[in-house]
């Protein structure tokens, strides 16, 4: 038998090292005592373990391992460094050993591993720091036991206390609606002063408090503190953290000032008709609870809720109150609606005599306004996040009118904003049209799509959606009055010629409307951007490049 | 009016949102300066007696508010007492709290008063006094006034880890029908907006840290910040006629539309002051419970809706058993599998197995071939997945995967409040964080 004596609890290095030296002497785990400073010696204790032969090879283990070993050797199980002995002895052979995760030996040491994590967590979590005022040139750190932190007699109040006083100036007269701007603002002083310290008491499972005293320094860097604990204290002063002896829970202060309107927060967030006091238990444990100033309200909580429920529900609906708002500067759209006008006005004037009589936009906005009035627009329209109405001057040279807005117009609200229009854009540009010479739509103005997880699917609108869109398309060719018309794939040469047509065979031509406008079909740059080879890409781009610099050459030409 | 008598009333109001998470945000501290990190875990400070994690400070700027959404306490037609903080009291509140461990940071929510913009830049200020007045590095959720000025959202999204809007209700004519002023579509489009800026952003950041390296060592170009954390929203359940099935369709759109990092279910809770539109009644808290984990089954399991749904009836789920369980009885056929060779998919469909245990059993099974005592190693309930599974030295008993009464043999024993292995350990009421620490 052998003894091997660590620095500490939590000495990952010294276990390390002294490992090494074990494996690589082929030392077993179960001839090995280890020890940490501080352990009485045992009375049959081992001596120092003979050092490995100079040829032996270095250990190997995975690079999981040290992390593992590190969370393991600050659990508070005495048997914790035989256990990694063991591991890192087995791994040697035993390459994938650490994946196999019903393996006794590594399922425990995942579960202690599990177990220091989550006391870690639950530090940062429940520890709760009161202040105090330290007279100057009081000890900082490391302190001498037994009393670690000079606590005065009578604690100056601290400086919570000043922010209560402050709170507490009567601001009744002007809160009356709860609207009204509460007092002109003191100047911003909010900084703890300059000689209090920050002190908790907490009780951790395992050898956690050196690990995670990081955690509080890149918290709260510019306060000072300490965290005391039965085993080993910490305290920070703005530079590093020095290590003490553990204390008692004594030695940390009492209570502190805000302490008040926390446990009123606390009281006040809870939802007494969702009682769960169950779920609550599992993730804060009652072992927590006497060092949480907030838990001490929990079993009064509990208690009341089910007589504040059977209040509200046997109360059930109170009147309502006479609106004690004041003015409201809401735009016209946010407030209740009025009633509506009496029905059958719009009936009585056909749409096209109410569009001719208004300006432009105003046309624009009804065409809109009108559509999201319908009650009968096709059920996945519920999906799109808005209609996406048409872009561009009135009297164009050519009105283009694409299929339906895509995903990035869906977003967006504005109509050829997405890669086809990016590439329509562009053509259009080497085509000699410039941006002001064009007004963009699409013939359905919702995105149909199918939702497949993280991405949105573009579904072709079917005949049955191009019908319910075609009046609207039709409304806004009779107000934007392009000079020509140029449809953009199938479903925009449907819309606008009433029926299917094929548009290879058709891109070219000059067509009439039913009405008898002019209109020319070519195809829907997003069929240029699906062509797979890149000698196809560039051919066909050519052509609708060369098909839009003819339409614009036709329309020019036309009355 | 004391400021614990503001923080109880507008504390009291803000209860019923239940999205209160403070994870996924970029890693700060305040080692340089200021108060406070994050470090992309979330942290639950406290639990409250409804088993809902308290992670952040949550409260109105106001309660008053000039809408009338019958679900809300906050209505203006409700009886409640009215108060308004003001802006120095939530940010020495906030940092009070803070300082104290109490809490990760700030949920600010608000009323509506004077006018949406008026209302966002109250908040907006909030937030801009704790990040430049106090170089606070805690984290910073804002509720999103859908209509307010693009500028004074802009800014949020420079301070707030989070911003939010909510939908509500799952459907648009409920929307309509119970609050009155509120506008389905135009929240739509503000979560569309939001989704916009925030990958924009996203975009930015990840262009500016690859001119960084190709600087090699350059000064770090400063990228626009954006809600670092993302957006989320709640909708509120059981206070319309909405079915599961509808409540699931519209999240996974709210999600696949506009990238959320959650859709929080909450269940109809009733009100001190309830307005005759919606009588309290008690909140449906089982089936906000299930929505979850058919939620959780759609994003992470590879279910589908239909599947989802299969488990239960006309369009609602199951409420005696979870989704996962209610589709394995139904689909009784499909068992048992064999754990020792089904492929991941397969293995996380068997009630019982999350999908952490799945991928734990599928790297051990290189080395090892299965017996129920290894499966109790990895923390699986063998009472659970006993009857669904084969291992090397078990199989189901004859029969039994035929019995009529198979439910009743696997219904939980412990009545509904059972924790089962599809959720992470107390999801509802935690931070996205948990996985590290879930029976799972
Ligand atoms: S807008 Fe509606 S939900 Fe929001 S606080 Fe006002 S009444 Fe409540």
């Amino acid at each position: 038998m052998y003894s091997l004596r660590l620095a500490a609890p939590d000495d990952f290095d010294g276990w390390r090292e002294a490992a090494r030296g074990l494996v690589m002497a082929g030392i077993p785990p179960e001839e090995v005592d280890w020890l940490v400073e501080g352990d009485p010696v045992p009375l049959f204790g081992g001596g120092a373990p003979p050092a490995p032969p100079a040829d032996a090879l270095q250990p190997r283990a995975p690079r999981d391992f040290p992390e593992l070993a590190r969370l393991v050797c600050r659990h508070r199980d005495p048997a914790r460094f035989t256990l990694l002995h063991g591991l890192l002895h087995r791994l040697q052979r035993e390459r994938g050993l650490l994946d196999d995760a019903a393996d006794p030996a590594v399922a425990r040491a995942n579960a202690m591993a599990r177990a220091v994590r989550r006391d870690a967590h639950k530090m940062h979590a429940f520890l709760r720091f009161r202040e105090v005022r330290v007279e100057d040139g009081a000890p900082a750190a490391p302190l001498p036991p037994p009393s670690p932190i000079a606590v005065p007699n009578d604690p100056a109040p601290a400086r919570n206390a000043r922010s209560v006083a402050l709170a507490l100036r009567d601001l009744g007269r002007l809160e009356e609606a709860g609207e009204a701007e509460p007092l002109p603002e003191a100047p911003p002083v909010i900084a703890p002063a300059p000689d209090s310290r920050f002190v908790a008491w907490f009780e951790p499972e395992h050898h956690i408090l050196r690990a995670e005293a990081g955690f509080f320094v890149r918290r709260f860097a510019m306060l000072r503190w300490s965290i005391l604990t039965p085993e080993l204290s910490a305290h920070w002063d703005g530079q590093e953290v020095a290590f003490g002896p553990g204390a008692r829970r004594a030695d940390a202060p009492a209570e502190d000032a805000a302490e008040g309107l926390w446990r009123a927060y606390f009281a006040s967030i809870f939802n007494p008709a969702r009682l769960k006091p169950d779920a609550m238990r599992a993730e804060m444990p009652k072992k927590y609870w006497r060092n949480l100033p907030e838990a001490q309200d929990i079993p009064r909580l509990m208690a009341e809720a089910p007589k504040r429920v059977a209040e509200m529900v046997a109360r059930g609906a109170t009147p309502p109150a006479e609106r004690r708002q004041r003015t409201v500067h809401l735009p016209a759209h946010l407030r209740a609606p009025q009633p509506e006008a009496p029905a059958g006005v719009e009936a009585v004037m056909p749409a096209d005599l109410l569009t001719e009589t208004l300006d432009f936009p105003e046309a624009q906005a009804a065409l809109r306004r009108d559509l999201l009035a319908r009650n009968d627009l096709p059920p996945w329209v519920a999906n799109a996040t808005q209609p996406v109405m048409g872009e561009g001057p009135q009297h164009p040279l050519l009105m283009f009118i694409g299929e339906q807005p895509g995903d990035e117009e869906d977003l967006k609200g504005q109509p050829f904003v997405g890669p086809a229009g990016r590439l329509w854009n562009k053509a259009l540009e080497e085509a000699g049209v410039s941006r002001g010479e064009a007004y963009v739509t699409n013939a359905v103005k919702h995105f149909k799509f199918t939702p497949t997880g993280k991405r949105r699917l573009h579904q072709s609108p079917d005949a049955g959606d191009i019908t319910f869109y075609r009046p609207f398309l039709l409304r806004e060719i009779g107000f934007v009055q392009p000079r020509l018309i140029v449809t953009l794939g199938a479903t925009a040469l449907r819309a606008v010629s009433g029926r299917a047509m094929p548009v290879t065979k058709l891109r070219g031509s000059l067509l009439r409307d039913p009405e008898g406008r002019p209109f020319y079909p070519t195809v829907h740059p997003s069929y240029l951007l699906r062509l797979p080879d890149p000698a196809s890409k560039a051919r066909e781009y050519d052509r609708f490049v060369e098909d839009l610099g003819q339409a614009a050459a036709t329309a020019r030409g036309l009355p | 009016m004391e400021l614990r008598e503001k923080l109880e009333i507008l504390a009291d109001a803000a209860k019923y949102d239940a999205s209160c998470a403070s994870s996924g945000t970029e890693k700060r501290d305040s080692r340089e300066g200021g108060l406070g990190s994050t470090e992309g875990m979330g942290i639950c400070h406290a639990y409250a007696p409804d088993g809902r994690c308290i992670s952040l400070l949550k409260v109105l700027l106001t309660n008053a508010c000039v809408f009338d959404c019958a679900y809300c306490i906050n209505r203006a037609s409700s009886n409640v007492r009215r108060a308004r903080f003001s802006v120095r009291e939530i940010v020495e509140l906030t940092l009070d709290f803070y300082r104290r461990n109490y809490i990760e940071g700030l949920f600010l929510s608000s009323g509506i008063i004077r006018s949406p913009d008026y209302t966002m830049e109250q908040l907006v200020r909030v937030a801009r006094e704790l990040r430049e007045t106090h170089g606070f590095k805690g984290y910073i959720h804002l509720k999103t006034i859908p209509d307010a000025d693009p500028a004074l959202l802009a800014e949020a999204g420079r301070h707030a880890d989070r911003l939010s809007i909510n939908v509500e209700l799952p459907q648009p004519a409920s929307l309509k029908a119970l609050a009155p002023e509120k506008d389905a579509g135009q929240i739509r489009v503000a979560m569309a907006g939001l989704r916009t800026r925030i990958d924009e952003a996203k975009e930015a950041r990840a262009e500016a840290s690859v001119t960084r390296v190709a600087l090699a060592g350059g000064r770090r170009a400063a990228a626009p910040r954006f809600a670092p954390a993302g957006q989320s929203t709640q909708m509120i359940v059981g206070a319309d006629a909405s079915t599961d099935a509808t409540i699931l369709d519209v999240s996974s759109n709210l999600y696949g539309s506009y990238r959320l990092k959650r859709v929080y279910f909450s269940a109809y809770s009733p009100i001190p002051d309830a307005a005759a539109a919606l009588p309290p009644a008690a909140p449906p808290l089982v089936r906000e419970h299930r929505l979850y984990q058919a939620d959780w089954l759609l994003r992470f399991y590879g279910f589908t809706a239909p599947e989802v749904m299969a488990g239960g009836e006309g369009g609602m789920l199951d409420l005696e058993v979870d989704p996962k369980l209610a589709w394995a009885l139904k689909h009784r056929a499909a068992f048992p599998v064999d754990v020792n060779r089904a492929d991941r998919e397969m293995l996380l469909r068997v009630p019982g197995l999350g999908a952490k245990t799945v991928d734990r059993i599928i790297a051990a099974r290189r080395v090892r071939s299965f017996r129920m005592a290894d499966l109790a190693r990895l923390r699986v309930s063998l009472r659970k997945v006993a009857p669904f599974i084969t291992a090397l030295d078990h199989h189901p008993r004859g029969g039994l995967l035929d019995r009529a009464d198979l439910r009743t043999l696997v219904l939980p024993r412990d009545g509904l409040a059972e924790r089962n292995a599809i959720l992470p350990a107390g999801l509802l009421a935690r931070p996205v964080q948990l996985p590290l620490f879930a029976h799972v």
